[in-house]
């Protein structure tokens, strides 16, 4: 939001500590809020609000996944799979005792947490580019385990049916009770990492991130806290599986393979490590990028190719750009979109004294 | 633990640290070679010794960094010799580093913070809710780490990320960090080097009032004699990884062998510009 900071003098701990520490920002909140919660699903048609609830259940798992890579500094390209386990542990709850959403949520996060927690082990000893393999195999074992495994999967094609979550009695068919529905958790989920990472626990994740000799020497054991955002990620990940699993209405295992770990890397790297905004950015750009692009080719891109190639070109340029786009925000700027909304704010944020 | 405390003075029931016969080498290199070393309760203490003599060393096996190839440590009787750093921290014992250890993209606050850690219980669940118990928790710490800020004169800077700050401020600032644990005992490596005469001296306050005022023992390493010796209780002076003096400043700056290791370290070094 837009921060102004002229004329406004904090006189107690909790007003220097509050998550939007100007007044101007939390009424900017509250009209964002405003106009997203009401304005938007009673004037978007059924198709864009479908579009939003992706951008909504992508900003819980974006949210999770920067806890541990950019809070962290911990690497994770497993998350794909953990989002698997929070889908498949719903889809079994579901089907075997008729469970109610608020079940089949924390039940598969809580799955995906503890199996995140064991994936997270080797990070005691390993870094970098070793824990990214380590994680890569627990992708493939969980892919692989799920696949083969019928008590989980359900059988012959690994998926399992989900109806749609009934709150109160009121089962949310159309996208705009889901969306209603999905922005709570996406609420839920900005409100309380913000608040995970500005605490204790938060501060001793970027300690472990920075210096994690020092982080021992002030009492934070590393190996604990690495375990505890493994357990923290893979938590949102199985909500976000659980989440995407009542939007389709089925638990595929397709759904959740590498290329989507790939995706949430992408959203936090472009959107910004260790930023709330950043992965509320990211989440909304990765979702929307080949939403647009496949519309721009479909609407303009006949003028240049044939038919035969546009179809070919349309799945390739979502993996062009993306890892054009990796590599610029890695490269150019690794603070990511986040950064860039930072400089627009800071301008305006002691507006009318810029000096 | 044994009997056999060099010097003599401490009798090891009242030593809040007790080294014991402690070794640590690296490959052919003895950093530290079966020391010996009793700490009494609000003891200011100075180890002293020519680079490389295992200072650092032995420092880092008291704070968990190193395990020690022989010998035990206890600390208020228990046993920590091998124990995990973060543990050890969480028994009362915090420190600095010879080459500064911060947090350099967060503020002089937030490292202040973090220096409160084990005395805060937030777990995740009541971090994540925030407005209750874990921000009560966040402002009666608030308030600790205001009182260190003010102690170490750093009021001007708590929003000031500490990678800009001047090398003597950052050296402060870690102190406070340390402080922040409300440690039992604390160790200090070279707090004051690379400072200035004025620093130096506004450091010496700093760790003697710390010292005198709320009792914590000190274990400090440095090789500006004259501070050392000004404020010492006890100086243990190490060569070549063994211990060869300890007694009062005035004792150990008679002492023939230390004469002889700072003489000799001198020498070697003029010894070295000259070729
Ligand atoms: N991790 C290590 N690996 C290999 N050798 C080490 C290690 N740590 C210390 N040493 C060696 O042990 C010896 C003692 O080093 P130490 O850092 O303890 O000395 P010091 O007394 O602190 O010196 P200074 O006054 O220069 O800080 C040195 O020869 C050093 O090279
Ligand atoms: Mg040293």
């Amino acid at each position: 939001m837009f921060h102004r900071e002229s004329g406004v003098f904090k006189t107690s701990y909790a007003a220097d500590m509050a998550l939007y520490p100007l007044p101007i920002a939390k009424w900017a909140v509250a009209a964002f809020a405003g106009l997203f919660i009401v304005i938007v699903p009673l004037t978007l048609g059924e198709y864009y609000v479908s579009i939003l609830n992706l951008i909504l259940i992508a900003i819980v798992g974006a949210l999770g996944l920067n806890v541990l890579v950019g809070y962290t500094g911990q690497i994770s390209i497993g998350h794909g799979a953990f989002m698997s386990v929070g889908a498949y542990t719903a889809a079994n709850l579901v089907v075997r005792l008729d469970a109610p959403f608020w079940v089949t949520i924390p039940a598969g996060g809580l799955m995906a947490a503890l199996i995140g927690a064991v994936v997270g082990i080797p990070s005691l000893r390993i870094k970098g580019i070793y824990l990214a393999i380590a994680t890569l195999a627990a992708q493939l074992i969980i892919e692989w385990t799920i696949n083969h495994v019928p008590a989980i999967s359900g059988g012959v094609q690994a998926s399992i049916q989900v109806p749609r979550p009934s709150f109160f009695g009121v089962q949310l068919k159309s996208q705009t009770q889901l969306y209603l529905f999905l922005m709570g958790f996406a609420v839920l989920a900005i409100v309380g990492t913000s608040n995970l990472v500005r605490s204790r626990i938060g501060r001793a994740f970027i300690a472990v991130r920075d210096q994690d000799i020092a982080a021992e020497i002030i009492g934070i054991s590393t190996f604990r806290y690495k375990l505890i955002a493994f357990a923290i990620s893979s938590f949102y990940a199985g909500v976000t599986g659980v989440l995407y699993t009542y939007y389709l209405g089925i638990a595929n295992y397709e759904q959740f393979q590498l290329t989507v770990s790939i995706d949430y890397l992408a959203m936090i790297i472009i959107g910004g490590l260790g930023s709330i905004l950043g992965s509320i950015f990211g989440a909304a750009f990765v979702t929307l990028l080949p939403i647009v692009t496949r519309w721009f080719l479909e609407s303009f891109g006949g003028l240049i190719f044939s038919a035969a190639d546009l179809a070919n070109i349309i799945p390739n340029l979502r993996l062009i750009l993306f890892g054009g786009l990796i590599i610029f925000f890695l490269v150019v700027e690794p603070e990511g979109l986040n950064r860039l909304w930072r400089n627009i704010r800071n301008y305006f944020r002691v507006w009318p004294f810029s000096y | 633990m044994s009997g056999d405390v060099n010097g003599g003075e401490v009798s090891p029931g009242e030593a809040q640290l007790a080294i014991s016969g402690v070794s640590k080498h690296f490959g052919g290199v003895r950093a530290v070679e079966a020391v010996t070393l009793s700490v009494r309760s609000g003891e200011l203490i100075s180890v002293i010794g020519p680079n490389g003599a295992g200072k650092t060393s032995l420092l880092n096996m008291i704070s968990g960094f190193y395990r020690p190839d022989t010998g035990n440590i206890v600390f208020a009787g228990k046993d920590i010799t091998g124990a995990r750093p973060s543990h050890v921290a969480a028994l009362g014992i915090a420190r600095t580093f010879q080459n500064i250890a911060l947090f350099a993209g967060m503020t002089v606050l937030d490292n202040i913070m973090l220096g409160r850690h084990v005395h805060m219980k937030a777990g995740v669940l009541s971090s994540f809710i925030y407005w209750g118990l874990a921000q009560k928790e966040e402002i009666a710490h608030r308030a600790r780490a205001e009182e260190l800020i003010e102690l170490l004169e750093l009021e001007d800077l708590r929003k000031q990320p500490t990678s800009g700050l001047a090398y003597g401020l950052r050296k402060r600032v870690e102190l406070a960090r340390a402080l922040a644990l409300d440690p039992k005992l604390l160790l200090l490596d070279e707090p004051m080097g690379g400072m200035n005469q004025e620093e130096k001296e506004d450091m010496a306050r700093f760790v003697l009032d710390v010292n005198q005022q709320w009792g914590t023992t000190v274990i400090l390493i440095e090789h500006d004699m004259a501070v050392v010796m000004d404020i010492s209780d006890r100086v243990a002076v190490l060569d070549r990884g063994r211990k060869i003096a300890e007694g009062s400043p005035g004792e150990v700056q008679r002492h023939p062998d230390v004469i002889r290791a700072y003489l000799g370290t001198a020498k070697e070094r003029r010894e070295a510009a000259a070729a």
